[in-house]
């Protein structure tokens, strides 16, 4: 029983929710569907599974008391124990100033985010797939492996004040890691679309990371230090989801963040990065196509964050801009950066020395006020020489402010949609460009991958030919 | 390891933060009845029902996994309550090998049908899967318990506090920091769990469990007059147990919010570290973090194997046949062990997630690396390298929806049969600093290469703390690292810390991990200034 509520049954369990409510205000919001996996390792299936849900979250308000409850029984009894249990929690809670009146009626935009192509994968497909990776890794004595993950669902929210929203989605994600027998080279590549036809499809997508893993073996150490860097665009999407969590009014407006003014207020108007990018989110956008409202009902258009480097909006959340006399604006409808011309390996022949970084891995916060991270480069860093990949290098740790790295950019090539979350699975979507950037400082050296074998505990038990 | 050491965790009475609210005594493992709970014969007879329609499919083997699972957090940000979320989510989850192939299926519907159809589902993956598998899975003897039960022994379940109580407690502890001048944001909250499960399998076992977690938390922060700089002091020090209520009560948050704003209001004047060589003495509420990063990760057997290689990472303890009982960790009074029956733990369980008995072994002895951790498909993978051929009980499915996966235990570090105190160490250090709290850090894949900051840290001249330092972090690798260790202090010094938030698998699933260490000195180790 896959669990896909049409919009229609999304409305019906909504209200039979809401008729249980005697709160001065709610907000009923649905989710369900089915999200499907698949992993591999070592050349082979280790498991494949489905899971079906329906999760409803009721958010109860007594004048500014509030409280909210989820949970996956759409049982009556069910039903009628949540929505009572948030109402109890709401009355114990102290005032909270602020808190909102429920938001009335909206027109959203249509964002056309559900493909069959996703939704109708049968289980030979997965595997098909899966194939199309591992027997190519293991005909060139590679060991490949991945992740598959797929989901189609609906959302729904209804509130008191009549506002009814719903939108159904599809999302895919494909990542694979291809790994040389001694341990000394591995790549990574990934693809992710809401529409699966549209994503690389399995053999490209290893040929892509075998190429890479071939050429990463005997990696050598260079000197830390600043250089020029080709990031790739997934190393671009690790770094840009966090400029666009820094992309808040009141965390500005009190001081705290890096868009705030030295003395009062924030940096709307002023120039922030350079002048040939642009940040933007787009529902609608056939490369981010996403849930056209926010959490709450917001709806959520077009909204340029950065135009020409200069920072033009940021995010006010319904209580914020009330306060601040703004209209509200929200996150939400995937991040795009825009591009240039021009792939990696043009931007590649561009760079007389540097390094090729294929993406980062464990970025975490040095400093937020100044959007400072470090982090590791991970599966696949090259040396470049006269405009080609020379060499493949050791690992190495960076720190850099993103706002540092987002000035010093050289050249920009061409956006598309990227993996950007460590784990591989589905997420925001992304849009963002392969750059080089000058001045990027690798702090020190890592000899991950270069360390050890995978080992023969499993090929012991297999014929000699076969190839882990 | 002497037995004196092994049986360290049972016996000792640890530390107030970690386990004094509920003292040093042990319930019996077994035969803990869940009282008021949702489980019961009904559960029973559903799993029995996944488990007929699978091996009707040829499953030479499936479990099933009926779980609800709930979780609150409350939160409040200076006077006003900020977050009051409570959910819960229900499900049947069925797992199937067939030859030697798993399929899983989970579904939201908990009824006959359902579950039948689940198993079902699960079959005809494993089948189409066992396609493209290359070495079919074995499955490690366990022993069958058809009417196993356990429970968190909680003294106070969470779920049943009223929610003002929670409220004015984390109001009262705010308005305690913000009467510290300079204290400007103050957040403070409580995240509690509850996790109901019935497990059965194919080899006989019907296991309920009820798992709870608790974790209150604080952080202020602390604005220069001149709004120059900000500082922030988060409550590192209470870690999240696998405990109840009486965890948050023995935390005192009211009585400590003074203490953790001054010191946010103190960060703003410490002294940038200077970069070099120092001897760092550790205290447990930032060597845990360590502990989880160096020793708790290389030592999963499936990163060591690949199989976590596309996310979580691989080990540089690989390849097991040349790692087990060759590398050498750290010192010979260095012992680490694997475990799940420590009281307060957060991996402490009756039985896993494939009915295998909480387990305690040792994973680093005398210095030297002796074993991973393993599940029950993993045991048999290096049976013969270790002498053991059981599962050490690592199984993890962090709910109803998602299939099992190897997951660590705590993982803890053994104190040493000394009397020495934190205090002690500083005394015995001429030029060193002392690291308290977790910090921002990075490490890589492999769990080599590593940098951790510290939360608090303070600058050690002639055995006596100078100053307080900031912007610290210790870089190096992980056996450099472990190597350099030259103090460890006693049982008198452990305290148990934690993590929930651990990531691992595809899809991404939390585990949740306690780490018990004494205070440690490392020496000569180095250290850099991250603000440089």
């Amino acid at each position: 029983m896959a669990e896909f509520l049409t919009e229609a049954d999304a409305r019906e369990v909504c209200e039979r929710v809401m008729s249980h409510s005697s709160a001065d205000a709610a907000q009923v919001t649905l989710v369900s569907g089915l999200t499907r996996f698949a992993r591999y390792a070592r050349n082979e299936m280790t498991v494949s599974g489905d899971a079906s849900d329906a999760e409803v979250t009721v958010a109860s308000t007594f004048g500014q008391k509030r409280a909210a409850v989820t949970w996956n029984d759409l049982r009556d009894t069910a039903v009628e124990d949540a929505v009572s249990r948030s109402e109890e929690l709401a009355q114990l809670a102290p005032d909270d100033p602020e808190t909102m009146p429920p938001l009335g009626p909206q027109e959203y935009l249509p964002s056309a985010a559900f493909f069959d192509s996703t939704n109708e994968l049968g289980d030979e497909d997965f595997v098909t797939a899966v194939r199309a990776v591992t027997e190519r890794a293991s005909s060139t004595d590679l060991i490949a492996g991945g992740f598959i993950q797929t989901r189609a669902r609906s959302e729904a929210l209804l509130n008191t004040a009549g506002l009814f929203a719903y939108h159904q989605s599809t999302l895919a994600s494909h990542t694979t890691t291809v790994q040389t027998t001694d341990g000394t080279g591995s790549a990574w590549a990934g693809t992710t679309h809401n529409d699966w036809e549209q994503m690389l499809p399995p053999g490209e997508l290893a040929e892509r990371a075998i190429n890479r893993a071939r050429q990463s073996v005997n990696a050598v150490a260079v000197d830390v230090g600043a250089y020029t860097v080709v990031l790739e665009p997934t190393a671009v999407g690790n770094l840009i989801t966090l400029l666009q969590a820094a992309l808040v009014a009141r965390a500005a407006d009190e001081g705290r963040s890096f868009f705030s003014r030295n003395g009062d207020g924030n940096r709307v108007g002023e120039q922030v990065i350079d002048e040939r990018l642009s940040v933007l989110s787009d529902p609608t956008d056939p490369d981010l196509l996403a849930r056209p409202f926010a959490a709450d009902g917001t709806p959520l258009r077009h909204t340029t964050w950065i135009e020409n480097g200069v920072l033009q909006n940021l995010e006010y959340d319904r209580y914020w801009a009330s306060r601040q006399g703004r209209e509200p604006l929200l996150h939400g409808g995937g991040i795009k950066l825009t591009g240039g011309e021009g792939t990696v390996d043009d931007l590649v022949s561009t760079v007389d020395r540097g390094l090729l970084v294929t993406r980062f891995w464990y970025v975490r916060p040095v400093d937020h006020r100044r959007l400072t991270y470090t982090g590791l480069t991970r599966d696949g860093m090259f040396l470049i020489e006269d405009g080609r990949i020379v060499l493949p290098v050791s690992n190495m740790w960076f720190k850099e402010s993103i706002i540092s790295i987002l000035n010093n950019v050289e050249s920009i090539g061409s956006a598309v949609r990227v993996v950007a979350s460590e784990s591989g699975g589905l997420g925001v979507p992304v849009v963002v460009p392969p750059v080089v950037v000058r001045d990027f400082h690798f702090t020190v050296g890592s000899d991950a991958i270069q360390r050890s074998e995978l080992g023969d505990v499993l090929g012991r038990e297999r014929e000699s030919s076969e190839v882990l | 390891m002497s037995r004196t050491r092994r049986e360290f965790i049972k016996q000792s009475t640890l530390s107030a933060v970690a386990l004094g609210a509920v003292g040093s005594d042990w319930l019996p493992k077994f035969g803990y009845t869940p009282q008021g709970t949702m489980q019961g014969a009904a559960f029973k007879d559903l799993c029995l029902v996944a488990l007929n329609a699978a091996r009707s499919k040829r499953a030479t083997y499936a479990d099933v996994r009926i779980v609800n699972k709930r979780d609150q957090f409350v939160a409040a940000q200076e006077e006003r309550v900020s977050e009051l979320q409570d959910r819960e989510t229900f499900g049947v989850g069925v797992r199937a090998l067939v030859n030697g192939a798993w399929g899983f299926a989970a579904s939201r519907t908990v009824t006959r049908e359902e579950c039948s159809r689940i198993a079902l589902r699960a079959v005809e993956q494993a089948e189409v899967n066992s396609e493209a598998i290359r070495r079919p899975v074995q499955l490690a003897r366990v022993t069958a318990y058809p009417d196993g039960r356990w429970m968190t022994p909680v003294r106070r379940d969470p779920f049943t506090v009223r929610m003002s109580d929670k409220t004015e407690l984390l109001l009262e502890a705010n308005r305690v920091a913000a009467a510290v001048s300079a204290a400007r944001f103050v957040t403070s909250s409580m995240y509690f769990v509850k996790v109901e499960t019935t497990f059965a399998s194919t080899d006989g076992s019907i296991i309920e469990q009820t798992l709870y977690r608790s974790y209150p938390s604080m952080t202020v922060t602390a604005v220069a007059t001149d709004s120059s700089d900000v500082a922030s002091h988060t409550s590192t020090d209470i870690a999240p147990m696998g405990l109840g209520y009486e965890h948050v009560e023995a935390a005192d948050l009211p009585g400590r919010a003074t203490e953790w704003a001054e010191l946010a209001v103190e960060m703003l004047s410490a002294t940038a570290v200077e970069p070099g060589r120092y001897d760092l003495i550790i205290d447990p509420t930032n060597l845990f973090h360590t502990i989880h990063e160096t020793i708790g990760r290389p030592t999963e057997l499936d990163r060591a194997l690949g199989y976590e290689a596309n996310y979580a990472g691989t080990s540089f303890l690989a390849p097991p046949e040349t790692a087990i009982g060759e590398v050498r960790y750290g010192p010979e009074f260095m012992n680490v062990i694997g475990d799940r029956t420590q009281r307060g733990g957060l991996a402490t369980v009756g039985w896993d997630d494939e009915g295998v008995t909480a387990d305690s072994w040792p994973i680093i002895q005398d210095g030297t690396f002796v074993d991973y951790q393993t599940t029950r498909e993993q045991a048999t993978l290096i049976a013969e390298l270790t002498g053991v051929s059981r599962s050490h009980g690592c199984s993890f499915g962090e709910s109803w929806d998602v299939a099992q996966l190897q997951r660590m235990p705590n993982v803890s570090l053994l104190p040493a049969e000394n009397d020495l105190v934190l205090d002690d160490l500083v005394a015995a250090t001429d030029r060193g600093i002392l690291i308290k709290g977790r910090g921002p850090y990075s490490i890589d894949q492999q769990r080599y290469n590593f940098q951790f900051g510290a939360h608090v840290c303070y600058e050690v001249r002639g055995g006596r703390i100078t100053r307080m330092l900031k912007d610290t972090a210790y870089q190096g690798n992980t056996l450099e690292f472990w190597n350099s260790l030259d103090m460890l202090g006693g049982a008198r010094s452990y305290q148990l810390c934690g993590t929930i938030g651990d990531a691992k698998g595809q899809p991404t699933q939390l585990n949740a991990a306690s780490h018990g260490c004494p205070a440690a000195r490392f020496h000569d180790f180095r250290v850099v200034n991250t603000a440089v």
